[in-house]
């Protein structure tokens, strides 16, 4: 059992604060991704978990204890660094016993380990070598069994696939997956790309100028973003937004004039609104349609061709939009364009960016990667 | 006749190549030419210095001239004047004592200022520098008068005091430096490999920069070993290193150039052939961390 407990975590360098209060619950073989932009405080937090930072107040408590005041290496952590931060001028073996050599460990138990460690990664014939001769995805694997040798009850990620090529990052993406499911880990991972957190991720927290704007499931977040700032950044291409007016609004949706005129009714919760009120309408590029008779019209900006689909930048009233459409439509750019939502996809936010709750909930938005893998192993 | 890349190149071409290439040849035998220059302006006074001593005292004062008779007159007057080898041991004693010493309190300042900064590590290093920069005449008498006190005069102890007091500013900042460069995440992973902070310097910063290390001891080593004011200050026979030693021909019954030239090529001999086995580590830690 390895949970971590973040209570009230206050981070201050100097007169300016960092982190404000963020409390956060992490469950046993987890994997909690922090992600945000970047000066958002989520490096700082893990760091702060990891003991590399003091916490100047707030509890974090691991496995029931509160670990404050111990230093790194007594909370039982293991942290994957950017950089990698590999020893230079040891071995890859070295590297990766290090921390058992510092705990005295005897020379044959720590071949063991590290050999066990190897197999996992499938690092078994670079252990002699040092880590200027390994490549950019082997460095990043002998950092992983660096952690791995030292069987932490958390495992702590920080950007570690940010300086690989996209191929190598997939792959890398891929592997941790398989890496946090075989050895059932509790797994906490800091990245500013929100598709690493959209993949990998079963909770994810969103932050923000150093404070928790959400966490949930990465479908949870995608379906239901409690603000404007958590809709815009999950997701890729970004949720447009728009402005629009508020005609009626009630307990069963809220019906808002769209800028060009046409009306719709978002299935969310109005009571609070009131008629005439202005709100913002958010809607994902993929749901938005081409539809000769849409209420949206457009003209085509900049057209982006990715062969199975298709981005428009359509310019309406000076807001650009994005749609992601079938990659086999034929316009060009300086075309107008008719399009058209359904009401269920739109996200309303108030003129403080808070969301309007949907009516009703998206039948993936409580989906794990657990619920994924049963799914696929009943087809298997 | 230059050789040109490609066969496919019109005379044009390679007209153009030949005029760059012979460009680029001169500009090569110019920098050559340069850096012999002053390779010969800064040795030829250790030359000169060297063949005096080689002469006799006759020849040494007559008009310059690289013609004449060898002889080791010179070397063997000046040892039988003065015993070489004690002067030349209290050298390597104190020059490697202090260096040592210094190096011993320099690693953990370094360390903590460039790992642990506080708001005030810059200006403490400039103010350390700084003292560098006061004449040493300036501390003389107190220093002179505590040494008296505490019977330090004229003792190794004492000097390798002075010294390493005397280098601990520049192979404090000289350390700062090199352990500035070296990326804090290693440290950190060392730390949460469960390193202490010993460990941490022992296992990780030492060896990662221990060219840096070795080419500052070597930095405080010559520095020592060529310092005269303190020792001609504070020693008289006892801990009289070879700076002292040169000094002893140069007074009492008027300059004797041959002389002082046979004692001064003995006295900067060890650390020139130390300088010359060392030269590569020297110039590999002065430029570590230029190029990455």
């Amino acid at each position: 059992m390895a949970t971590l407990q973040l209570n009230s975590v206050v981070k201050r360098f100097d007169d300016t604060q960092v982190i404000k209060g963020v409390d956060l619950e992490v469950k046993d073989q987890e994997f909690v991704v922090f992600v945000g932009p970047s000066g958002c405080g989520k490096s700082t937090l893990l760091r702060m978990i990891a003991g590399l930072e003091s916490t100047t107040s707030g509890d974090i408590v691991i496995e029931g204890q509160r670990v404050n005041d111990l230093g790194p290496a007594e909370r039982g952590l293991a942290m994957v660094f950017q950089s990698y931060a590999l020893y230079p001028h040891m071995t890859v073996e070295d590297n990766m016993g290090f921390s058992l050599r510092l705990a005295g460990v005897a020379k044959e138990q720590r071949r063991q380990k590290v050999l066990e460690a190897a197999r996992i990664l499938q690092l078994e014939p670079l252990l002699d070598r040092k880590p200027k001769a390994l490549s950019g995805g082997q460095r990043q694997r002998v950092a992983i069994g660096r952690a791995i040798v030292r069987n932490p009850s958390i495992f702590l990620f920080d950007e570690p696939l940010s300086n690989l090529d996209a191929a190598l990052r997939v792959q890398m993406r891929i592997e941790l997956a398989r890496l946090h499911e075989e050895l059932k880990a509790t797994m906490i991972y800091v990245t500013h790309d929100q598709i690493e957190a959209m993949t990998m991720a079963d909770k994810i927290v969103v932050l923000q100028g150093g404070e928790v704007e959400q966490v949930g499931s990465p479908m949870a977040l995608y379906h239901h973003p409690r603000n404007r700032f958590v809709a815009g950044f999950i997701g890729s291409p970004k949720m447009n937004f728009l402005p629009v007016s508020v005609v009626s609004a009630g307990g069963e949706g809220v019906d808002v004039r769209l800028p060009g005129g046409g009306t719709t009714r978002v299935p969310v919760d109005g009571r609070d609104c009131d008629a005439g009120e202005s709100l913002t309408l958010g809607v994902r590029p993929e749901h938005l349609t081409l539809d000769e008779a849409g209420p949206l019209r457009a003209r085509i900006q900049v057209i982006e061709r990715l062969g199975g689909q298709t981005s428009l930048y359509v310019d309406m009233d000076d807001d650009l939009l994005t749609l992601m459409v079938d990659g086999d439509v034929t316009h060009r750019v300086g075309d107008e364009v008719r399009f058209n939502f359904e009401p269920r996809r739109g996200h309303l936010f108030t003129g403080d960016d808070l969301a309007l709750e949907s009516l009703e909930r998206h039948p993936l938005a409580s989906l794990t990667r657990q619920d994924n893998r049963a799914a696929s192993d009943t087809e298997a | 006749m230059t050789t040109t890349l490609s066969t496919k190149n019109t005379p044009m071409d390679a007209a153009r190549g030949d005029a760059a290439a012979r460009a680029r040849r001169l500009r090569g035998f110019g920098m050559a030419v340069l850096g012999w220059t002053v390779a010969l302006v800064i040795f030829f006074p250790i030359f000169w210095m060297i063949l005096t001593g080689f002469k006799t005292e006759a020849e040494a004062i007559a008009e310059p001239s690289l013609i004449f008779t060898p002889t080791l007159d010179s070397y063997v007057e000046v040892q039988e004047r003065a015993n070489y080898l004690k002067f030349a041991w209290n050298s390597v004693v104190v020059a490697f004592g202090s260096t040592l010493l210094a190096l011993l309190i320099a690693i953990p300042s370094a360390y903590s200022m460039a790992f642990l900064p506080t708001r005030r590590t810059k200006g403490t290093l400039l103010w350390m520098l700084s003292t560098k920069m006061l004449p040493p005449v300036g501390v003389l008498v107190p220093i002179y008068l505590l040494f008296r006190d505490l019977g330090l005069l004229d003792t190794l102890t004492g000097l390798t005091i002075v010294y390493t007091l005397m280098n601990l500013p520049i192979v404090v900042w000289m350390l700062y430096t090199f352990f500035k460069d070296l990326p804090r995440d290693i440290l950190e992973a060392g730390r949460m490999d469960g390193a202490s902070t010993l460990q941490e310097i022992g296992y990780l910063l030492l060896p990662l920069t221990l060219p840096g290390i070795a080419s500052t001891g070597l930095l405080s080593v010559i520095l020592s070993w060529n310092e005269s004011f303190w020792s001609l200050n504070l020693t008289t026979s006892q801990a009289a290193p070879l700076t002292a030693y040169i000094a002893s021909f140069s007074s009492p019954e008027g300059l004797f150039w041959a002389k002082l030239s046979a004692a001064s090529t003995m006295a900067i001999a060890p650390i020139l052939v130390f300088g010359w086995l060392t030269q590569k580590q020297m110039v590999r830690g002065l430029t570590f961390g230029a190029v990455k």
